[in-house]
């Protein structure tokens, strides 16, 4: 196999080196009673063409997102990524590195995460931001965690129920075996969460809000800033498309204690839903109570600018049980990748296609009204997804296009009791009018066929 | 003599914000078709602080960040229990094809039979190298494995009435295992291996109560030792009520040697970034893909991807089920690389083990003589020696690691595992050929030569890489963390 280097002759002199006569015998530290007597029930080794022939069959049973047939976002976006990218980020020197242990020989690696903190604690107007979570779910529940740390003598949080579902559903799994108790907070006929729900609550740690909601609504920080001091708690703000805060002013600068989500948006491709990229930026005074790694700038014995992971006593190799995470590998690559994107969108490119997203989510959700379709939330601001609620017997159309290989939204259904033929809809800057106008077509044709 | 002047052309280069002029920009804008609609003016900002920067500008930036990283494509990496083997270029072009990377992950079943049907081949894959019965895909790195193999211990006991607070952790486990056991509400017990380096059954035995969830071994363990008595130990956790819980980070070393099922393992974990040869990226994206028997299969986290006649399908009808750890399906692109590593390989996965096996054992022997081995018995994947032998010339192990570096490799891991004092853990993998691994022994051997002689040498090192030794107290004492 040539992954392998070894021939005959080497093994033959390593065995003699190692005194056993063959190789078989290099488990001698493995009782024979403990062996498995039986070999591996695999398929012999197969060759690369025949991968390759394998995997194109495999891949070409998905249907692209790149067909722009599928208008839907839910935490998971279709944006442009340029050729320079991939193309950097494949760089072998990035991706056959290791976590920077030995900071001397991973410069690259460190001095590109602490671009990445920058990034992500600027776009998300914060002062410090650490080296990535797994993904927006994850980091929304180690954001309550730490909540809960910092407000040692509370056990509770409020979270929105306009979160993500499938963020809640993490954080219920993180909290299950822990006392911690979560309270959720409804979302009002406005699909804004009802912010005075959490008058009546006390002694909670944190309140968790997304923005925009998992409606595509932007919520209203500044009440919510206000609510949490009032109740003396930590605002928590999350978000899964970072790509509005090149519009819409991000809840750091309304006060957010902690702001994390997803960051998949900055250069990552969708990939059936990751690797992705756990955004996690806090304020300042609460640097020792964050998970995950830092990446700190420092200098060497001469004096010269240099990077290195650090504040680790907070980790779970250096205070075990006492640490504020368990995470150890996260998702640096793709910290990277997003750096080297926002590093090629610039100020610029990043408000003007912020601009372009919420130009065509304005202009489908204004066609599709005129379809027949109705505002769930009237008056609310978006950015590139909202929910409508489809003409009477939408049900089968959707099913129909869907056989079409076409996603006219995501139904809502399943997530929430009375919201029985909604569906949340999401276009990019990745779409071309032609590309909705064919969205358009296509339901017309079935809405009359049917 | 051996060369240590190595140094290749090293150009400087600003952070981003130092660079650029303002007006510049890195990405072509997409022609905007439509009209411009009106957001609330109250609810904007002027935008981040970004930096202005030209395509070309972007390119040379990180083409020079890179050229000061060491990867495994550079060198041998021999950095214990972190498995730096080759990975393979295949995996990338595999991983990358439109219908895998362009694909949504909530896609009506019909548009993503594809990504499914990877997803069951692949836990079915792994099902049989460890000799589990399932297997789920959702943990997105090791220590989340470890996260959610808690949280089915903990499911567990509470289905069969009774919460349990305590789990045995050796020390001779991996890091990550104290911090994953208290994040699910567990109190660590600690276990210390005998003077074998290896855990005993007595001493479980004195320990295993019903109040304890289980046990949670790493085999090999982190001194690169098979746990002869797993076996044993399994039997008194099972007969309290308990469950053994195995970190799999090392099973590079007994993939076809050893059945996970046989010696009493319930669960495991494994690292697809470490066994499966996919690429670690300077600190994840990773994958944790967690295996569990029969009788706990109903805990693990939905969607469950289950084959349905001729077509795959997602099941999130499991009412025990520990929920979800990860919004959609976990770090999918890494999935598809260890899918095709295990296609590349087939059945000579025994034999990636064996070389790995091999390799390590070779370095032991031809280092034990100038380098203190702690517990000189046969080693799997990875060994461990000290600093003993230097300590009256003031070397430490960090100095023989920062020497290491000039002459072109990787250090291992340093001070870990913790029970040994100034441990330098080394595994080479199978990737490593004799010619390489001959160097390695050498410049080894060099070094120990050098810290006899001139110690300075190794206390001034590294001096031909980026930067000089760093000063990592100051990076903590007045944290800077942005530019």
């Amino acid at each position: 196999m040539h992954y392998i280097p070894h021939t005959k002759e080497d093994v033959e002199k390593m065995l003699a080196s190692i005194g056993v006569k063959t190789e078989d015998e290099v488990f001698a530290g493995i009782p024979s009673s403990l062996r498995r007597k039986y070999p591996l029930n695999l398929d012999e080794p197969m060759s690369e063409w025949k991968i390759i022939d394998k995997l194109k069959d495999i891949s070409s049973e998905n249907t692209p997102c790149s067909e722009k047939t599928v208008f839907m976002g839910a935490g998971s976006y279709l944006h442009n990524i340029p050729s320079v990218v991939p193309y950097l980020v494949s760089r072998s020197e990035f991706t056959t590195a290791y976590t920077p242990y030995q900071p001397e020989v991973s410069q690259g690696t460190l001095q590109g995460i602490y671009e990445y903190q920058t990034f992500a604690a600027n776009l998300l107007g914060m002062d410090i931001a650490n080296a990535s979570m797994y993904d927006g779910a994850t980091a929304l529940a180690e954001a309550l965690l730490m909540s809960l740390r910092i407000k040692k003598k509370t056990s509770k949080v409020a979270v929105s129920k306009a979160i993500n579902p499938y963020y809640l559903k993490v954080v219920e799994a993180y909290f299950e075996p822990t006392e911690f108790e979560l309270l959720y907070v409804p979302f009002d006929e406005n699909g804004k969460t009802d912010i005075s729900k959490i008058e009546n609550t006390d002694d909670i740690a944190a309140f968790a809000v997304q923005s925009p909601n998992f409606f595509g609504i932007i919520e209203e920080n500044e009440n919510i800033s206000k609510a949490c001091e009032d109740k003396g708690c930590l605002f928590v703000s999350c978000f899964s498309e970072p790509f509005a805060f090149g519009l819409y002013k991000p809840a750091g600068l309304y006060g957010a204690d902690i702001v994390c989500g997803e960051g998949q948006s900055m250069g990552i491709p969708q990939s059936f839903g990751g690797p992705g990229l756990g955004m996690f930026c806090a304020k300042e005074k609460y640097m020792r109570q964050m998970p995950g790694r830092l990446c700190g700038q420092t200098q060497d014995k001469d004096g010269k600018r240099g990077f290195v992971l650090t504040i680790s006593t907070r980790e779970q190799h250096i205070r075990r049980e006492k640490a504020t995470s368990n995470i150890c590998s996260n998702q640096g690559l793709c910290a990277l990748t997003s750096a080297v994107f926002m590093s090629c969108l610039g100020k610029t490119g990043l408000k003007q296609i912020a601009e372009i997203n919420f130009n065509n989510a304005s202009w489908l959700k204004k066609k599709l009204v005129e379809l027949g379709f109705e505002e769930r939330f009237k008056g609310s601001s978006i950015f590139n997804e909202f929910v409508l609620k489809a003409p009477k017997g939408f049900e089968k159309v959707w099913k129909k296009l869907s056989e079409k290989k076409i996603v006219c939204g995501l139904p809502l259904d399943k997530f929430y009791e009375g919201f029985e033929n909604n569906y949340l809809f999401c276009v990019t800057e990745a779409f071309s009018k032609e590309n909705m106008e064919n969205l358009l077509e296509n339901i017309k044709k079935e809405v009359s066929n049917d | 003599m051996i060369n240590d002047k190595l140094t290749g052309l090293v150009l400087d280069e600003p952070l981003l914000w130092e660079k650029g002029s303002k007006g510049r920009i890195g990405i072509s804008i997409p022609e905007s078709e439509v009209e411009k609609a009106k957001p609330d003016t109250s609810l904007l900002w002027e935008g981040p602080d970004f930096p202005e920067l030209s395509e070309v500008d972007v390119v040379r930036h990180f083409t020079r960040l890179s050229t000061w990283n060491f990867g495994v494509d550079t060198g041998m990496y021999p950095l214990g229990s972190c498995t730096m083997k080759y990975n393979p270029k295949l995996n990338e072009k595999t991983a990358s094809m439109e219908g895998f990377i362009s694909s949504h992950p909530l896609l009506p079943e019909n548009m993503c039979q594809g990504s499914l049907k990877l997803m069951h081949e692949l836990q079915e894959l792994l099902c049989e190298i460890t000799g589990l019965d399932a297997f789920t895909l959702q943990p997105a790195a090791g220590a989340q494995g470890e996260l959610c193999g808690m949280l089915v211990f903990n499911a567990f006991h509470k289905k069969n009435g009774k919460r349990r607070k305590k789990i045995i952790i050796p020390d001779t486990a991996h890091g990550t295992n104290p911090a994953s056991c208290a994040l699910c509400g567990f109190e660590p017990v600690g276990l210390n291996s005998g003077s074998d380096g290896i855990l005993h059954p007595d001493s479980v035995r004195e320990i295993m109560d019903e109040d304890t969830a289980g046990i949670m071994i790493t085999n090999p363990n982190t001194l690169g030792l098979f746990e002869e008595n797993i076996k044993e130990i399994a039997e008194i956790v099972h007969e309290k009520g308990g469950l053994v819980y195995c970190d799999g980070a090392n099973m590079n070393a007994i993939m076809g040697a050893v059945s996970m099922r046989e010696i009493g393992v319930d669960v495991i974990h494994l690292n697809l970034h470490k066994t499966f040869s996919t690429p670690h990226g300077g600190g994840g994206p990773g994958a944790g893909p967690v295996g569990v028997v029969k009788r706990l299969e109903e805990f693990l986290p939905v969607p469950r991807v289950e084959k349905n006649g001729d077509k795959f399908v997602l099941n999130s009808d499991f009412p025990l089920s520990i929920g979800k750890l990860h919004a959609f399906h976990g770090n999918y692109g890494v999935l598809i690389k260890a899918y095709t590593y295990i296609l590349s390989m087939g059945k000579e996965l025994f034999d990636v083990s064996t070389k790995a096996v091999l390799n390590a054992n070779y370095i032991k022997e031809n280092l034990k003589d100038v380098f203190h081995l702690p517990y000189d018995r046969p080693c799997m994947h990875e060994c461990v020696f000290t600093d003993e032998n230097f300590e009256e010339y003031k070397v430490s192990t960090l100095d023989i690691a920062k020497r290491l570096l000039d002459f072109g490799f990787h250090p291992p891991t340093i001070y870990f595992p913790l029970v040994v004092h100034g441990a330098i853990m080394i595994e080479p993998t199978e990737s490593e050929s004799k010619e390489e691994i001959d160097k390695f022994i050498e410049v080894m051997k060099q070094i120990a030569k050098e810290a006899k002689e001139n110690p300075d040498i190794l206390h001034n090192a590294p001096a031909n890489a980026k930067v000089k030794r760093l000063d990592e107290t100051l990076a903590a004492r007045k944290p800077k963390l942005k530019g």
